[in-house]
């Protein structure tokens, strides 16, 4: 049980970058659906940097700046050029699909350096580890998973406890008014995309430097769609990310877990169980009208100041 | 102080737009040889042996039209949700289900003549995909349920179900183990015309009849006028709920004679790879083409060229498929980029008030 769970956190982590980069980008108002495009891209950039210099942090520099890269060609078309967001995320999600299976080819296969390796192997927390049950399943990982954490604790407040995160909810709900207040739309907007970005990046960094820990095309696999559904999920709250990335990693592993335990279920219709539950979920929160639940009301629309 | 204002366009001339369309996809193709010519390859052989591997010979072009067919089909079908607003990013779904109708009817089904087993074969694949749209649309219209995420969600069930199909009680006892769904009888496989199956003929039919049905019924008015207002629509007392519902039917239904055409007359049976990616590219297409059934036509050929030209130049310039990919994306950015020049007017502000207009 015990190892069950301490894997489904492990296939998690991914989702839970992307998802909470995803929030990020939509709190500001766009619905970036090239979520699958900026994790491949953050994949191939983190390990092709991790594997030429073995250095474990500028793999993850080179995840963040590609996401962020990515994010910026997504946020300059749709900010600045009001181009469709469905259709530009959509764009994006070929061209970083491309763009890692070339700059992947010749790494194909290559497993990451051993430096790298040490530097993403398990390490108890001390104190934490030693809680029963709790303990093994989330504090026994490695730093690059212990890193998703921070990003959860580091969002919530960012997003409910500074200015600048009620700053940018403002922007996702009323650009206008934002705008009248005195709040550079247009910075935010950049700003938070591109950072929406490298979390993205991050998430698919993590797949191929540590949880896969060697490269293999197209290694993200849907993990991206299933993070844009999380969002959803979350209704827009890193902490309920946390919950719902949980919950979708252990499903991703239970088909395999089952029959291994001599249960005989189809693993084709263990697999659809994230996607129905993602659409029970929608269904379901459309149905409660909280206000805290609901999506930004600026999402999808582009700002044009001088359409007030 | 603004240095550059930007303002709402009221008047742009045909040509104007024209010009600017043109200019888009030059950059595009400029940018595209710039990467091209950085990833270490000569863009002025490239391009060529691009269009030369989408209409250089009669085989050749035969290709290009194969994929512009389930692409123009496609992009109706996407077009028909879009322009009511409703974000239909479910088309590889609706092609599966579809495909799995027709399927169903090709393999249990026998005796009856050929036309009528072909016309049962669409009838069941736009019910099945219609059905795959209907589930979204339902829901969209009694709840207000978010459809791009439950479309999007529908997609990787209908992949998932196929695949257990083509895995498990689907599978054919003559493949030797193979994953793979037996084939079709000969009357369940569209003839062919010119070379090509007659879903060239039913694509080109569909072009006139959709463009016909948003512009000139009572039904395509309601559609256009839900998408651009609700608000409106109620007020002229029009039934949103059933308007988004029939069109939804519509747009599931087209996707899944995609699924037919492709099931029937290229893979001659059920395969989880026969949507191709092609219900994400018919979005693209479908937008690119302003959501007008005419440009859908002449959109998909284009991309069609460009899908086979970036197959061929694998062969013949050992270029990997992802160039193409990234080729594809750079030049969509652009023309995505374009259409704001065309919607607005950049003008240089400050002391600059006068001068003239940029772009």
């Amino acid at each position: 049980m015990e190892g069950f769970l301490a894997a489904a956190v492990v296939a998690s982590t991914p989702l839970l970058f992307a998802t909470l980069g995803e929030i990020i980008t939509e709190k500001a108002g766009h619905l970036n659906l090239g979520v699958e495009g900026l994790m491949l891209m953050g994949a191939i950039m983190g390990f092709v940097a991790g594997y030429e210099t073995g250095n474990p942090l500028l793999g993850l520099m080179g995840a963040v700046l590609a996401g962020a890269a990515g994010a910026l060609i997504f946020a300059f078309l749709t900010v600045s050029l009001r181009a469709n967001q469905v259709v530009t995320g959509l764009t994006l999600t070929i061209f970083g699909t491309g763009f890692a299976s070339f700059m992947g080819k010749n790494y194909v296969g290559l497993p990451v350096p051993v430096s790298i390796k040490e530097a993403f192997t398990p390490y108890p927390i001390p104190l934490l580890s030693d809680i029963p049950l709790i303990g093994p399943v989330f504090f026994e990982q490695d730093l690059f998973l212990y890193g998703s954490y921070l990003a959860v604790i580091l969002g919530t407040l960012y997003l409910y406890k500074t200015r600048s995160g009620l700053n940018l909810r403002a922007v996702g709900e009323s650009s206008a008014a934002a705008d009248a207040s005195g709040v550079n739309v247009t910075l935010y907007k950049y700003t938070h995309i591109c950072a929406g970005g490298a979390l993205c990046g991050l998430g698919g960094a993590y797949m191929s430097l540590s949880m896969m820990a060697v490269w293999q095309e197209n290694v993200v696999a849907g993990r991206g769609w299933i993070a844009v559904a999380l969002v959803i999920f979350a209704s827009w709250n890193p902490i309920k990310a946390l919950i719902g990335a949980l919950l979708f990693g252990g499903l991703s592993i239970l088909g395999f877990r089952l029959q291994s335990m001599g249960i005989h279920v189809s693993q084709y219709w263990v697999d659809m169980l994230p996607y129905a539950a993602t659409i029970v979920i929608i269904i379901l929160s459309s149905r409660k009208n909280k206000k805290e639940n609901q999506p930004p009301a600026n999402l999808g629309n582009a700002y044009f100041r001088e359409e007030r | 102080m603004n240095l550059i204002q930007i303002s709402k366009r009221e008047d742009l001339s045909k040509g104007k737009e024209r010009i600017i369309r043109i200019i888009a996809v030059l950059l595009s193709l400029l940018a595209a040889g710039l990467v091209i010519a950085i990833l270490g390859y000569n863009p002025v052989e490239v391009f060529p042996s691009m269009v030369k591997g989408a209409i250089g010979t009669e085989i050749r072009l035969q290709q290009t039209i194969l994929k512009a067919i389930p692409l123009i089909v496609t992009s109706l079908g996407i077009l028909v949700a879009f322009k009511m607003k409703f974000w239909n990013i479910g088309g590889e779904g609706q092609i599966l289900m579809g495909a799995l109708g027709a399927s169903y009817i090709a393999l249990n089904v026998e005796g009856l003549p050929k036309p009528l087993m072909l016309l049962l074969m669409a009838v069941a694949a736009m019910i099945t995909g219609g059905i795959w749209a209907f589930i979204p649309a339902f829901f969209k219209a009694k709840l207000g349920v978010n459809e791009t995420i439950f479309t999007l969600m529908l997609n990787y069930i209908a992949i998932k179900f196929v695949t257990y199909l083509q895995y498990g009680p689907w599978k054919s006892p003559e493949s030797q183990g193979f994953p793979k769904v037996a084939t079709f009888r000969e009357d369940a496989v569209l003839p062919s015309l010119f070379g090509i199956h007659i879903g060239w003929l039913i694509a080109l039919f569909l072009v006139v009849l959709v463009y016909f049905f948003i512009n000139h019924t009572k039904k395509g008015f309601e559609i256009c006028v839900v998408g651009e207002s609700t608000e409106t629509a109620r007020y002229a007392g029009m039934n949103i709920s059933a308007v988004i519902i029939i069109s939804m039917l519509l747009s599931g239904g087209l996707c899944g004679l995609t699924g037919m055409i492709q099931a029937s007359a290229v893979e001659k049976t059920l395969s989880v790879s026969l949507s191709g990616g092609y219900g994400f590219t018919a979005i693209i297409t479908a937008w690119l083409a302003k959501l007008n059934a005419i440009a859908v036509l002449f959109v998909c050929i284009a991309f069609a060229i460009l899908l086979q030209g970036g197959t061929y130049i694998q062969i013949s310039m050992q270029i990997p498929a992802a160039v193409a990919d990234m080729m594809q994306g750079i030049i969509l950015f652009f023309v995505l980029g374009s259409e704001f020049f065309l919607q607005y007017k950049v003008t240089l502000a400050g002391k600059f008030r006068k001068a003239k207009e940029v772009a």
